[in-house]
C-alpha cells in the first residue's frame, strides 16, 4: 500500500475516525484504525473503526500508488497527523510496518492483523434526510437533558422519534426534559419509527456533521441492522449500536396550561444567573421572583454569601417565586438559540417550561420545550 | 452504658460534703440506668437481681446492683450472666421507655444550668458556676438534683462534684450507687493519685499494658513519672494528656448540646453471619433506625458510610455523598446496599455492620431538588407516616415486611 495525501485533509479525516476509540480496549485490535487505499477512479482512501459500539467511516481522495489494507493504532496516528507539518503526507507499507513521511518527519508505525479485526455493521437503508447544521443544533438543544448515569441507562439517551414528516428528539434525566421537534424529509411517505440513541454519540455525530448539506438517517426496520442507528453526510458515514429500554412517557409531563408566564431578554437572563449562582454553593438552588415587571435573582442564605440581582421581566398571571439549580436553568438557556426566553409557571413545586421567542411581543415557538424540575427549598 | 458502671461495686453511699469552692463542675451518672428504669414498672423485682438485655442480642445491657454482686457487668454475654446468676429475672429492653425517662432527668438538668452536656442517654455534665447565687452551693445543687430525679423519674443517680470534668467523672463513679463525692481543689492530687492506671481517661487496655510494662501502676506513678518519659514511650499527645490528667488538670470545659456530627447505627451478630440475605436484611434495619433518629432530630445528611467488621475484627468502612441530603430509610438502605454490594465479600463472616450518616444539616432547611412525575407523598412520608405509628403504638409498629419476625410477637411492646 501507498498513497499520498494533503496534511490537513489526512489529520482531520484520521481525527474524525479515530474520535470514538475506546481507550481502554477490550482487544487490541479495537484500538486499531483501518486504512484502506484504492486505485479506482482517482484514488479513493477509506479510514474506519469500531468498537462494537459505534462504527466510523470516512472516504477521502488521495493519490494512491499501490492499493492495499492495514491496520495502525488510531490515537498514536491521529496524534502524529494532527502534529504534521503543512506538507503532502506519505503512507506506505514496509514489510509489517507502516512508514508515515512528511517533509523531513519520518514515523514507522507498527500493524495491528487485519483478520482479526472486526467487520463494521452494514449501514441500514436510509430512511431520510435533513441539513446537517439544523440537525446538529437541535441535537445539541436535547442531549444536554440527557442522564450522565450509567445506572440508568435509559436516560443516557436521547429518543427519536419520527412520524413522516417530524422527528421528534427527547432526552430527560428525571430533573429536565428538553424536546424537541423538526421538519425533515423521510425517503418514504408514512415513515413511522422510534430509536433511543445513546446521547454523547449523538450529539458528537451530529456536531462533526454540521457543515453537511444533507446528513441522512438510517433506522433499521427489521431484518438487518436491527438494533442500529446510521447517519451520513459528507463522505463521512457512522453507525452506532441503539440502547433498549423503555423511554419514560413524558408527553403527560408537558404541562397543558400555565399560571404565569414570563418572557426575559435571554441573554441578560443567562448573564444573571451565571453572576447570582456564584454564591450559591454545590446543590443550593437560586431563586427566582417574578413580580412588577421584574425578576429578582437571589441565592445564599443568611450564614453565607449571599447575591440578588434585578432585571426587567414581563408577566402575565400570578406572581411566582421559584427556585432551580441554576446550572440546570443555565443549560436550558444556553441553548435556546434566542433574542428571548418565555418561562411558563403553574406552581413553584410544578415543572417550569422554557421556550423560545424572537422578539418581546412575538408568540413563543413550540418546536423547543425545556422543562425544569425546581428545588423545593424546605423540607 | 458507661464504663464506669461496669466497674463499679456498690460503694458507700456519700462522701462527706468537703470544701466545694470552686467545685462547679458535676458529673451525673443514673444509677444502673436500664434497670432502674424496668424497676418502676415492675416494682415487685426492687431488691432482686435484674438483667436487662437479651433477645438474639445477647449482651448484658444493664444489670441491678443485687445482679452486679454476682460479678454480672454490662457488655457481658447473656448465656454468661444467666450461668453466674441462674435466679436472676431477665427483662427485655424497651428503649423508647429510656429515652424518655432521659429526656425527663435531662430537663431537670437544663433547669439548673443551661450548660449541660449530655454524654449517652444516662450521664452528662453540668457546669453550675452561674447557678450557685440562685441555688447555693455545688454539693447543695448535686443534692437538689439527686432528689428530684428520684421523685419526678423514680430512679436515683450518683453525682461527682469537682473542678474538672475528668475528675468529677471520677467522683461519681466513687460515690455510686445513690451517692455524692465531691473532690476538693485542694483534694485532687490525693484523691487522683491512689488510683489505679486505667481510671486515667484515655487509658484503655493498651495502653494500660504499656504503662504496666513501664512499672506504672497507679496515677500517682504517671504523676512522678518526668514527661518526657511519658511522651517518649506513649507518644506526644498521649503522654503529655496523661502527665496532665495525673495532677488533675484537665482543661476541657462544658459545653452544652455538642451538635451531632453523624448519626447512625450498628449491629454485633449474636453469631458471625455470611449470608448475604442476612446481611442486607440487617442493613435494611438499620436504615430504618438511622433515618428514625435522623427525622427525631430533625436532621438530614448527605455521606452514607458503611462499617463491615469482619470475625477477625478487621474493620473496614466505605462511604458514598448523595447529591443531596437524606433522612429517608429507602434512600439509606439503597446506598448502604450499593456500597456493600460494591465489596463483593464472598461469604467472609461479618462480626459486626453498621450504617452512618455524616454531613448533616437541619433537614427543613435541606433543599430538595424535585424529579419530574415526583409524587408530592413519596417515601419520605410514608416513613414520616411510620414514625408518627411507633410514637402512638410503640417502636417497630409499622415497618418493612422484610423485618417482620414471624416468631415473634408483632404486637406493641409494653
Amino acid at each position: 500500500m501507498r498513497f499520498r495525501v494533503e496534511r490537513d485533509v489526512l489529520a482531520e479525516a484520521v481525527a474524525w475516525a479515530a474520535r470514538s476509540l475506546p481507550a481502554r480496549p477490550p482487544v487490541p485490535v479495537l484500538a486499531g484504525l483501518m486504512l484502506s487505499a484504492d486505485t479506482d477512479a482517482a484514488g479513493r482512501l477509506v479510514l474506519s473503526s469500531f468498537d462494537y459500539e459505534v462504527s466510523a467511516r470516512v472516504e477521502i481522495t488521495a493519490d494512491v500508488t499501490e492499493p492495499g489494507v492495514v491496520l495502525v493504532s488510531g490515537r498514536l496516528l491521529a496524534d502524529i497527523t494532527r502534529s504534521l507539518p503543512a506538507r503532502p503526507v506519505e503512507v506506505a507499507t514496509d514489510g509489517a510496518k507502516v512508514v508515515v513521511t512528511c517533509g523531513s518527519s519520518r514515523f514507522t508505525l507498527l500493524t495491528l492483523p487485519v483478520e482479526d479485526y472486526p467487520t463494521l455493521p452494514e449501514m441500514p437503508g436510509a430512511s431520510g434526510s435533513l441539513r446537517g447544521d439544523l440537525f446538529a443544533a437541535a441535537v445539541g438543544q436535547v442531549s444536554i437533558a440527557a442522564g450522565r448515569d450509567d445506572t440508568l441507562p435509559v436516560l443516557t439517551g436521547v429518543r427519536l422519534e419520527i412520524e413522516a414528516e417530524k422527528i421528534t428528539m427527547a432526552a430527560t434525566d428525571r430533573y429536565r426534559l428538553a424536546v424537541r421537534d423538526l421538519a425533515w424529509t423521510p425517503e418514504q411517505a408514512g415513515l413511522s419509527a422510534i430509536a433511543l440513541v445513546p446521547a454523547r454519540t449523538l450529539a458528537d455525530t451530529a456536531k462533526s456533521l454540521a457543515s453537511a448539506d444533507k446528513v441522512t438517517l438510517a433506522l433499521a426496520s427489521g431484518g438487518t441492522g436491527e438494533g442500529l442507528v446510521g447517519f451520513e453526510g459528507s463522505g463521512r458515514r457512522t453507525t452506532s449500536r441503539l440502547l433498549d429500554g423503555e423511554f419514560p412517557k413524558y408527553k403527560s409531563l408537558l404541562p397543558a396550561e400555565s399560571a404565569s408566564v414570563a418572557t426575559v431578554e435571554t441573554a441578560g437572563l443567562v448573564e444573571s444567573v451565571r453572576r447570582v449562582a456564584l454564591v450559591a454553593e454545590r446543590n443550593t438552588p437560586i431563586r427566582l421572583s417574578f413580580s412588577g415587571g421584574e425578576v429578582t435573582l437571589e441565592a445564599g442564605s443568611g450564614d453565607e454569601a449571599q447575591a440578588s440581582e434585578s432585571l426587567d421581566a414581563g408577566l402575565t398571571g400570578d406572581d411566582i417565586s421559584i427556585a432551580f439549580n441554576p446550572a440546570y436553568l443555565l443549560d436550558g438557556l444556553g441553548v435556546l438559540d434566542a433574542a428571548y426566553a418565555e418561562l411558563r409557571f403553574t406552581a413553584s413545586t410544578r415543572p417550569a417550561v422554557i421556550a423560545a421567542k424572537d422578539s418581546m411581543d412575538a408568540t413563543a415557538g413550540d418546536d423547543y420545550r425545556y422543562l425544569l424540575m425546581p428545588v423545593r427549598l424546605s423540607g | 452504658m458507661s464504663r464506669s458502671q461496669q466497674l463499679d461495686r456498690p460503694g458507700p453511699p456519700s462522701g462527706p460534703p468537703g470544701d466545694d469552692a470552686g467545685c462547679t463542675v458535676l458529673h451525673i451518672d443514673m444509677d444502673a440506668f436500664y434497670a432502674s428504669v424496668e424497676l418502676i414498672s415492675r416494682p415487685e423485682l426492687k431488691g432482686t437481681p435484674v438483667i436487662v438485655g437479651g433477645g438474639s442480642r445477647s449482651v448484658v445491657l444493664s444489670a441491678t446492683y443485687e445482679a452486679r454482686r454476682f460479678g454480672i457487668h454490662s457488655a457481658m454475654p447473656m448465656t454468661r450472666a444467666r450461668r453466674l446468676c441462674p435466679q436472676a429475672t431477665v427483662v427485655e429492653p424497651s428503649h423508647s421507655r429510656y429515652s424518655q425517662v432521659s429526656a425527663g432527668v435531662m430537663e431537670i438538668f437544663r433547669s439548673v444550668t443551661p450548660l449541660v452536656e449530655p454524654l449517652s442517654l444516662d450521664e452528662a455534665f453540668l457546669d453550675v458556676a452561674g447557678a450557685v447565687r440562685r441555688l447555693g452551693r455545688p454539693s447543695e445543687i448535686g443534692q437538689l438534683i439527686r432528689d428530684r430525679v428520684a421523685d419526678e423519674q423514680g430512679i436515683t443517680c450518683s453525682v461527682g462534684v469537682a473542678t474538672t470534668k475528668f475528675v468529677a467523672k471520677l467522683a461519681s463513679t466513687r460515690s455510686k450507687p445513690d451517692g455524692m463525692l465531691v473532690v476538693p481543689a485542694s483534694g485532687v492530687v490525693a484523691f487522683l493519685h491512689p488510683l489505679p492506671v486505667g481510671a486515667l481517661w484515655g487509658v484503655g487496655e493498651k495502653t494500660e499494658k504499656e504503662l504496666t510494662r513501664l512499672g506504672l501502676h497507679t496515677v500517682g506513678d504517671i504523676a512522678h513519672t518526668p514527661r518526657s518519659t511519658l511522651v517518649r514511650a506513649l507518644g506526644q499527645a498521649s503522654g503529655a494528656h496523661l502527665h496532665a490528667l495525673s495532677w488533675g488538670r484537665d482543661e476541657r470545659r462544658v459545653v452544652a448540646h455538642e451538635p451531632d456530627k453523624s448519626i447512625g447505627a450498628e449491629e454485633t451478630f449474636s453469631r458471625d453471619v455470611d449470608d448475604p440475605d442476612v446481611v442486607r436484611r440487617e442493613l435494611l434495619r438499620l436504615a430504618e433506625r438511622t433515618a428514625a433518629r435522623l427525622r427525631t432530630a430533625g436532621l438530614a445528611g448527605r455521606t452514607v458510610s458503611v462499617k463491615i467488621r469482619f470475625a477477625d475484627f478487621t474493620t473496614i468502612t466505605r462511604a458514598r455523598t448523595l447529591s443531596e441530603p437524606t433522612d429517608v430509610a429507602a434512600v439509606l438502605y439503597a446506598t448502604a446496599r450499593q456500597l456493600y454490594e460494591a465489596l463483593g465479600l464472598d461469604r467472609a463472616r461479618l462480626r459486626l455492620v453498621g450504617i452512618r450518616v455524616e454531613g448533616l444539616v437541619e433537614s427543613e432547611s435541606a433543599p430538595h431538588q424535585l424529579l419530574l412525575g415526583e409524587r408530592a407523598q413519596g417515601r419520605r412520608e410514608v416513613e414520616q407516616a411510620a414514625d408518627r405509628a411507633a410514637r402512638r403504638f410503640g417502636d417497630g409498629t409499622v415497618r418493612p415486611a422484610s423485618l417482620v419476625d414471624p416468631d415473634r410477637s408483632t404486637g406493641p411492646p409494653e
